[in-house]
């Protein structure tokens, strides 16, 4: 169901479905800018990721952006900027 | 000069234990893991019996990383992996960058988990597949997992050769190691209990659709009527056995022959590959024979399939001249898992003295084999020869032989 909203426990519960959590890393820390690489996810697991939230929130998220959203807020900035177009139109 | 490949490290998964302990303990003693199919509902299949792991949880064993992009098979060869590399007393980070690898067989890929994404693409649509898809269900994915896991960078790869493969893949890893590899991590682990893999399966006619596990799986029994699938297999670390000196491993053996040739196309009335692929093997292994102590059997449990395997064993040692013996009876056909389970099983046979039985079994005399029934046999054993057939006419043999420590006299 599309949803307005996308927060940051919700990029957590969707990391943790969709890739798991890598050894000796607490997601549940302030994490917002410390990078995806750091936190154990490489790209296929950013796509998976990505592929989650496009499918949850109706949204078609645009690849070459994806690949600058190196950090848990880049990406909730990314999200947030098609949520309010969707919901705008 | 070749040199010359041992075996340093087992890691073992089998329907009949988890574990090198315990499956050793419970194949020595006759106690089979094949039971009624509890990973999906069987029963609007025609065979409803399988030989299950018992008592793995993946969490206990694996990172929660690995565990939304691994099938349950290559759970069981990652486990397994880890075992034979601590049994080995190899740390993979101490050896330089590309000097170790990982050579597998393969029958069948992730199918569980290509299943439920392919259950996800036709109910729900494309969105909803696993990007981890891209490669959990394929073949090479176990090579990959364990290379990635221990950073084992040297030449690696899968064979594919149905039940064959997994014997395929021990004697490309022995290549591997003559090339100047130092180790490589080979074997096999198959396991597709779920609804595709069990059609997949069934598509070949020789599963048994009997019920009673005491009856539905008797290679060379005058009922052999199919056999009862399984999952598992192992996973065994080869090292050169020089290098392995060196760092005074513990040796379980050498892989000292291997053969394999293809069948003729059927109706040829050209004689079947499987007699020309053990002499092959010991011809590799410089033996004769009469230096092969025991005999563990592909064991088909299909009647003409038995007939042949019987002959060529007969026309090679002689009728009743040589031990044979299927432990597999305990465990179920585990399609490449199957050659390295029983490698795994002929060297704790040769390090105990003792051949595990064949159990269910009461041998067709017309088979004129002296198969070790309902008991282990205690026998010195100094070398084996491992037979492994795949559907679509493969046939491999592997001869292990015992460590030979250098002060020995012969």
């Amino acid at each position: 169901m599309a949803s307005t909203e996308f927060t940051i426990d919700d990029l957590r519960r969707i990391l943790r479905e969709g890739a798991g959590t890598e050894e000796g890393v607490d997601l549940d820390a302030d994490i917002l800018d410390v990078a995806f690489e750091e936190l154990g996810y490489e790209s296929l697991a950013l796509l998976e990721t990505c592929g989650r939230i496009e499918r949850e929130y109706g949204i078609a998220l645009d690849d070459d952006a994806l690949a600058e959203a190196q950090t848990p807020r880049a990406l909730l900035k990314l999200v947030h900027g098609h949520l309010v177009t969707v919901h705008a139109g | 000069m070749t040199a010359s490949v041992v075996v340093t490290g087992l890691g073992i998964a089998a329907p009949n234990g988890l574990g090198a302990a315990d499956y050793w303990a419970a194949t020595r003693k006759g106690h089979s893991g094949i039971g009624p199919v509890t990973r999906f509902d069987p029963s609007a299949y025609p065979a409803r019996l399988a030989g299950e792991v018992p008592g793995f949880v993946a969490a206990d064993h694996l990172p929660g990383r690995l565990l939304p992009q691994t099938d349950h098979m290559t759970r069981l060869a990652l486990v397994s992996a880890d075992w034979a590399l601590q049994d080995a007393g190899i740390r993979p980070d101490g050896l330089p960058e590309y000097a170790a690898g990982v050579v597998t067989a393969s029958s069948a890929g992730g199918f569980e988990f290509g299943q439920n994404e392919l259950r996800a693409l036709w109910s729900k649509g494309s969105q909803y597949v696993s990007a981890y898809q891209s490669f959990a269900w394929f073949y090479a994915v176990n090579t990959g997992q364990i290379s990635i896991r221990h950073g084992l960078r040297g030449p690696s790869g899968v064979l594919v050769s149905d039940q064959a493969g997994g014997l395929d893949a021990i004697a490309h890893a022995r290549r591997q190691i003559r090339r100047g590899s130092q180790v490589i991590v080979s074997g096999g682990v198959d396991a597709s209990i779920c609804p595709w893999g069990w059609v997949a399966q069934l598509t070949s006619g020789r599963l048994s659709t009997d019920d009673d596990p005491a009856t539905a799986y008797r290679p060379f029994d005058a009922g052999a009527s199919g056999h009862v699938a399984g999952e598992g297999g192992a996973l065994l670390v080869l090292e050169d056995e020089q290098a392995a000196r060196a760092r005074d491993a513990h040796i379980y053996g050498r892989i000292t022959g291997y053969g394999t040739t293809f069948d003729p196309r059927p109706g040829s009335g050209r004689e079947p590959g499987l007699r020309r692929a053990i002499e092959i093997a010991l011809r590799d292994a410089a033996l004769t024979p009469g230096d092969i102590d025991v005999v563990f059997a592909d064991a088909a449990a299909v009647p003409e399939l038995d007939h042949i395997e019987a002959r060529a064993l007969t026309e090679v040692f002689g009728p009743r001249d040589v031990p044979v013996t299927a432990p597999k009876s305990m465990t179920g056909r585990l399609n490449s898992g199957a050659g390295p389970l029983d490698v795994a099983t002929a060297l704790l046979a040769i390090r105990d003295g003792v051949i595990p039985p064949t159990v269910n079994v009461s041998p067709h005399a017309d088979y004129d084999l002296d198969l070790v029934i309902g008991q282990e046999r205690a026998t010195e054993l100094r070398s084996a020869l491992v037979v492994a057939r795949g559907f679509g006419g493969f046939n491999s043999a592997l001869v292990v032989s015992d460590a030979a420590p250098k002060a020995r006299t012969s």
